[in-house]
């Protein structure tokens, strides 16, 4: 294993933490505020992915552009989520809202099945081959495009949550809904507000993979179940968090896969997944009381 | 009548013998559904991994018959005690720190994950290809035989069982003990109640009688492979039977295998190249379920009964 292969690996798991970054800072903003663990997130990004692909082959646009239709779309079905399903719900014990997002992940994923087959799917595009090289070290165009978006996207969210009223309102819904309600924030539209924003992080990050990414129904389990690991090791709710565990996560994967045999590349991630569970469930950005 | 009822269920071989395949397979989820709910649905832990069980179950059966020759009926006690003691391990890590709600479902999640991840790489157990049990033609003492009606009956039986299990536990001080922790765990700690030793029980008979169910899965089926026993898609199974059914209650797990199983069933054979549409209905029945109907199935028959009871006073 030599120094080049090291850095390589290390590098190409920073550039993917990125995307998973942005993942867990859409389930992150939806935990903080609403303490909602949403099982449906991979879903989300999976048509985030199938929306870019066919806007991409049948309108023939280019990927990065799909995002002016991609955001919003995602936006207005997070919105619809909370506003329909989960609203209702509100109030009932925790875990039936756990059971919902399952429903609803279940129901997405094999409805994308039924309507597009579990056939997997590549968006061909001319750049997607396109290598940067330093050395003997490769760096992938498409894969720095996806990181850039990701730490776009990531601190606009984060300049709108502590920059502007919207956001003021939605971090003091999330630290103290009743005082934020008597401050006359209209909590309901908030709820909908943020998890629309939810999602469309979960929609944007699809896009920002659809370069180099097969798409298939399934395709959201992989990186979902690595958010829940970053958002964990985060601090729950915390968007700076997230954003660094990612990080963290996306290269501790690439150790896994230097150290360990193929398919066990991840239990490096989920043994430090349950350690934070057990002994930090602040997370490492967590606050203590939270 | 109960007895008269069970006995009935004796024929159905007989009666109707083209559906004894969905009928095992019901009741098989049956008894992994009553696992789950006596720590899901009395003790209140959902457990979003719950497959880890199964699949320890029907792992320790078969490699211990494979590669040492030890009959699955002594594989199937070491696959209980093997379950109970997973479940005591991650229970007692998982409550010493308190961790209950979406964190107790995550930790569940992550530990099933590392068991599937693990028994896909790790050849000595078959690895990603999974381990096929040889025929071994009629051998009852190796728990393989040549008519499925076997199957029927040891499924019904383990049915019966921990139906009747739960339905005692409702009526012990244990089971009022998981309500309290399921209910108000502060306040049972605050009351005296253990609640540390009430949901390690919860988790060690949980666990050990989903392993249970893994071993006579294995054995009807004679393949296993990780997709199949430690894949999140078996947990979801696994869980949502008793929360369609009602869980928390007795009968829940049943009733919803009844309804759920066949329609996974059916949906598999007739819409072959779409096989997992039926999940798409299980997405959907749960979302209706749980918005509209929180206590499941068992919750709207109570509530009906207790209307019509109340209108007769």
């Amino acid at each position: 294993m030599d120094f080049t292969f090291v850095v390589q690996s290390l590098l190409n798991g920073l550039l993917i933490g990125g995307v998973y970054s942005l993942v867990a800072i859409g389930l992150t903003v939806i935990f903080g505020v609403m303490k909602i663990i949403n099982f449906a997130h991979g879903a989300l990004m999976m048509l985030g992915m199938y929306a870019t692909y066919w806007i991409a082959t049948l309108l023939q646009l280019n990927v990065y552009v799909a995002i002016v239709f991609v955001l919003p779309l995602l936006f207005l079905v997070g919105v619809l989520f909370q506003r329909f399903l989960i609203s209702p719900i509100m109030n009932a014990p925790e875990h039936n809202q756990l059971f919902l997002t399952l429903g609803v992940m279940l129901f997405l994923q094999n409805m994308a099945v039924f309507l597009w087959t579990p056939d997997f799917r590549v968006l061909k595009t001319s750049y997607a081959n396109i290598n940067y090289y330093i050395g003997d070290i490769s760096i992938s165009l498409v894969h720095v495009l996806a990181f850039l978006m990701a730490l776009l996207f990531s601190g606009l969210l984060y300049i709108i949550l502590h920059k502007t009223d919207l956001g003021r309102a939605i971090r003091a819904a999330s630290e103290e809904p009743v005082g934020a309600k008597l401050m006359g924030i209209n909590i309901k539209r908030i709820y909908w507000i943020t998890f629309g924003i939810g999602s469309a992080c979960a929609g944007v990050a699809g896009t920002a993979i659809t370069p180099f990414f097969p798409i298939y129904p399934y395709v959201g389990d992989i990186f979902v179940l690595t958010a829940y690991v970053v958002v964990v090791l985060g601090g729950m709710g915390s968007v700076f968090g997230a954003f660094v565990g990612g990080l963290i996560i996306g290269m501790a994967d690439s150790i896994g896969a230097m150290i360990l045999p193929g398919s066990m590349k991840s239990v490096l991630s989920f043994v430090i997944f349950i350690m934070i569970l057990l002994f930090r469930p602040t997370g490492l950005f967590g606050r203590q009381n939270a | 009548m109960i007895a008269l009822f069970i006995f009935i269920l004796h024929f159905w071989p007989w009666v109707a013998p083209n559906t004894i395949h969905l009928a095992i397979m019901m009741f098989l989820f049956a008894v992994m559904g009553q696992g789950w709910n006596i720590l899901g649905g009395y003790a209140g832990q959902a457990s979003f991994g719950h497959t880890i069980f199964f699949g320890t179950g029907a792992y320790i059966s078969t490699v211990l018959y494979i590669r040492f020759g030890i009959s699955p009926w002594i594989g199937i006690l070491a696959a209980t005690l093997g379950g109970i003691i997973l479940g005591i391990f991650i229970g007692a890590l998982s409550f010493r720190y308190g961790l209950k709600g979406p964190f107790f479902a995550l930790i569940m999640l992550a530990f099933a994950e590392i068991f599937h991840m693990v028994s896909l790489g790790w050849g000595a157990i078959g690895g990603a290809e999974g381990i096929l049990i040889p025929l071994a033609g009629n051998a009852p003492l190796k728990m393989q035989f040549l008519e499925k009606k076997a199957f029927y009956f040891i499924a019904l039986w383990m049915v019966v069982g921990s139906v009747y299990l739960v339905w005692r536990l409702e009526r012990t001080k244990t089971g009022l003990y998981f309500l309290a922790c399921r209910e108000d765990h502060d306040a049972a700690e605050a009351l005296g109640v253990n609640t540390f030793k009430a949901q390690l029980i919860a988790m060690a008979l949980s666990a050990g009688i989903t392993a249970m169910a893994g071993t006579v899965y294995a054995q009807y089926l004679l393949y296993i492979d990780p997709n199949s026993v430690f894949g999140l898609l078996n947990s979801v199974e696994i869980m949502i039977r008793p929360i369609i059914g009602g869980a928390g209650t007795v009968l829940g797990p049943l009733l919803g295998s009844l309804i759920l199983t066949p329609l996974a069933e059916y949906s598999r054979l007739i819409l072959q190249s779409y096989s997992g549409v039926y999940l798409m209905w299980y997405g959907l029945i749960l979302v209706v379920v749980i918005i509209f109907l929180p206590n499941g199935l068992m919750g709207l028959f109570k509530s009906l009964h207790d209307r019509y009871h109340r209108r007769g006073q």
